[in-house]
């Protein structure tokens, strides 16, 4: 166990190394000079042209350029936004209260939902209940979070009014969007507990409880569930970059102030020192959860061997 | 001299017999599939989304891309019958061609994304050592980057446009098949008739596209199948924030978006085009848990 950490820890240092590799490359084959998109109108101005270079740094060797940015990653130092004119850093933090809001209400309605409709499917295999969530799934895992997110706030919002339609002020301006991305979320969580239980089910220390005749809840809780629900922890950590992009999605529709609309919005401006930015960021974060999970996942099932 | 040559007649009546097995193999599946009735469902979908991406402009009343300010915004009726959007134009003709982007999406991507999957997977899982490690982190690499994300960080990268998309859609995903295909090899290669193939002479390669590769046809089969959704998402997703299809191409992400700024006085213009993507990426769904289904012997080898 002591070693599986430590090989994940390296392969961690390695997988961040190749992330800010990999973004470095791609934002530097943005065709056009940063420089010129920058200046607009101003851009058939050599002098300044150069000049503005020069205080980006964009006059420096590539492999230059590449280490300055490392340097700078490592002290938390993204760069500074064009259009903010600003820390990326400083804008990202600014914007993550709102996105943790909704991602941890996702969550809480994603598992809810989702761990409920799927024990009662396998539970009750084959009932009225397995085939509703059944179809439940199959509609979640179809159907585009940004459409849902729309259709939702067409209905509660524009029509019974019961929501604003847009904007952040308080806590119910994140109803709506929770349950959207929530119940996406739930769909695939609801299909990986059904197919997880089941197969825990026919296991034979579960027949060897049934056995010894202990009472039907006894055996699901206690035996079934501790079991089952390993694989669906797993599940969840895969699953949080889709909750990540979806939530910045479902941002979007809602016009949430959080980082992933800053995102999309600065794909939009070409403000690439933030994309450049934000997309490490999320990788950071996103490669930390997933290896927490992993831990986690390691713990939970000590019949896995890692060596 | 002699022996060789009679070796090269047992593999031959092998690799026949390989072939052989192939055909039976997708008649048996086809078999079982054709008793899921989701899955059913799902191919008569596909396969009147892919005649109406053919035939759209048979099928089309109006052109998608003339405009007409004054029928902006026209509640459906029985000339519009999915309305127009702010531009006046005919949204039931630009949902359907705009199928044309859908079908398109669902294979050409994914086709790439697959095909790299596999080849790389192949290559790590047969050859093993430095190939194997090189290939392995790389795909670790990818992994920290959620899809959409990374797709994004692509297009921003070598500019907007079909191509641009179709590239990002292609270089996304690829990581997961590479490591499914990798699994698969690792377990064929290890067994006896690859050991034969070696000791006959028979080249890597040769023995990659004649044992391995197709003995790893049903997981390949399910990848497709399976990758399909997420991609017409990821594409709808790219779309809709604009990164994705230019107008006046009409997608139905790009159509979304703007339902999104009409969606107080023209709610049509969201509800139709999600309505497509839902049902669209519903029978890539169903046809693909079907053919996992059907396949499910053939995969647990």
């Amino acid at each position: 166990m002591r070693n599986y950490v430590i090989r994940r820890l390296l392969l961690l240092i390695l997988v961040l190394w190749g992330v800010t590799l990999v973004t470095f490359v791609l934002m530097h084959v943005v065709p056009g000079d940063p420089a010129k998109v920058l200046l607009g109108k101003l851009s058939g101005n050599e002098a300044l042209v150069t000049k503005l270079q020069h205080q980006l740094g964009l006059d420096k060797p590539l492999v230059v350029q590449y280490f300055e940015f490392v340097k700078g990653v490592l002290r938390g130092n993204l760069g500074n936004s064009y259009k903010f004119k600003a820390s990326v850093m400083s804008l990202i933090l600014e914007r993550m209260p709102a996105t943790i809001k909704l991602t941890f209400g996702a969550l809480i309605i994603g598992l809810l939902v989702g761990l409920s409709s799927g024990i009662i499917s396998a539970v009750r295999r084959y009932s009225i209940w397995d085939t509703f969530s059944m179809i439940f799934a199959f509609i979640g895992v179809s159907m585009p979070v940004f459409w849902l997110a729309m259709l939702l706030q067409l209905l509660f919002a524009v029509k019974l009014g019961w929501f604003h339609v847009s904007g952040f002020e308080g806590l119910r301006d994140l109803v709506l969007p929770s349950v959207t991305l929530g119940l996406i979320y739930s769909a695939s969580i609801a299909r990986m507990t059904r197919s997880s239980i089941l197969e825990v089910i026919r296991m034979d220390y579960v027949r060897t409880a049934r056995a010894k005749g202990a009472p039907e809840r006894i055996v699901i809780f206690r035996h079934v569930f501790r079991n089952a629900l390993i694989p669906v922890v797993t599940l969840i950590g895969m699953q949080f970059g889709g909750l990540l992009t979806g939530a910045a999605l479902t941002e979007t529709v809602f016009q949430i102030p959080g980082v992933g609309k800053l995102l999309i919005n600065s794909t939009l401006d070409l403000d690439y020192p933030m994309i450049q930015g934000g997309v490490i960021f999320v990788a950071i974060i996103f490669v930390l959860i997933n290896l927490f999970v992993d831990i986690l996942y390691a713990y939970l099932d000590p019949t896995i061997r890692y060596d | 001299m002699a022996t060789v040559q009679g070796k090269d007649k047992e593999l031959l009546a092998a690799e026949s017999e390989v072939e052989a097995r192939q055909t039976s193999m997708i008649a048996d599946i086809w078999h079982r599939l054709k008793k899921h009735r989701l899955a059913m469902a799902g191919l008569v979908i596909i396969i009147v989304l892919i005649l109406t991406a053919v035939f759209a402009s048979v099928i089309a009343p109006y052109s998608y891309r003339d405009q007409n300010l004054d029928n902006a915004l026209l509640s459906p009726s029985r000339d519009h019958l999915f309305g127009t959007d702010q531009f006046g134009r005919d949204l039931f003709s630009r949902i359907i061609y705009g199928s044309r982007i859908s079908i398109a999406v669902a294979f050409l991507p994914v086709i790439v994304s697959v095909g790299i999957g596999v080849l790389l997977g192949a290559i790590s899982g047969y050859f093993g050592g430095w190939r194997d490690l090189l290939i392995m982190r790389l795909a670790d690499i990818m992994f920290a980057f959620p899809s959409l994300l990374f797709a994004i960080a692509i297009i921003f990268a070598i500019g907007r446009g079909i191509l641009s998309l179709f590239i990002a859609l292609a270089l996304v995903d690829w990581a997961g098949d590479a490591r499914l295909i990798r699994g698969q090899v690792l377990s064929i290669r290890s067994k006896e008739y690859i050991e034969a193939a070696r000791a006959i002479g028979m080249s890597d390669r040769r023995i990659i596209m004649r044992h391995i590769l197709p003995n790893c046809l049903a997981p390949i089969i399910v990848t497709v199948s399976m990758s399909i959704p997420g991609v017409i998402l990821t594409e709808a997703a790219l779309s809709f924030i604009g990164l994705g299809v230019q107008p006046p191409t009409p997608s139905w992400g790009a159509i979304l978006n703007d339902g999104q700024r009409f969606i107080g006085n023209a709610p049509w213009m969201a509800f139709f085009p999600g309505a497509a993507i839902f049902l669209t990426v519903l029978a890539y769904n169903f046809l693909g848990d079907g053919l996992r289904d059907a396949m499910d012997p053939f995969l647990k080898n």
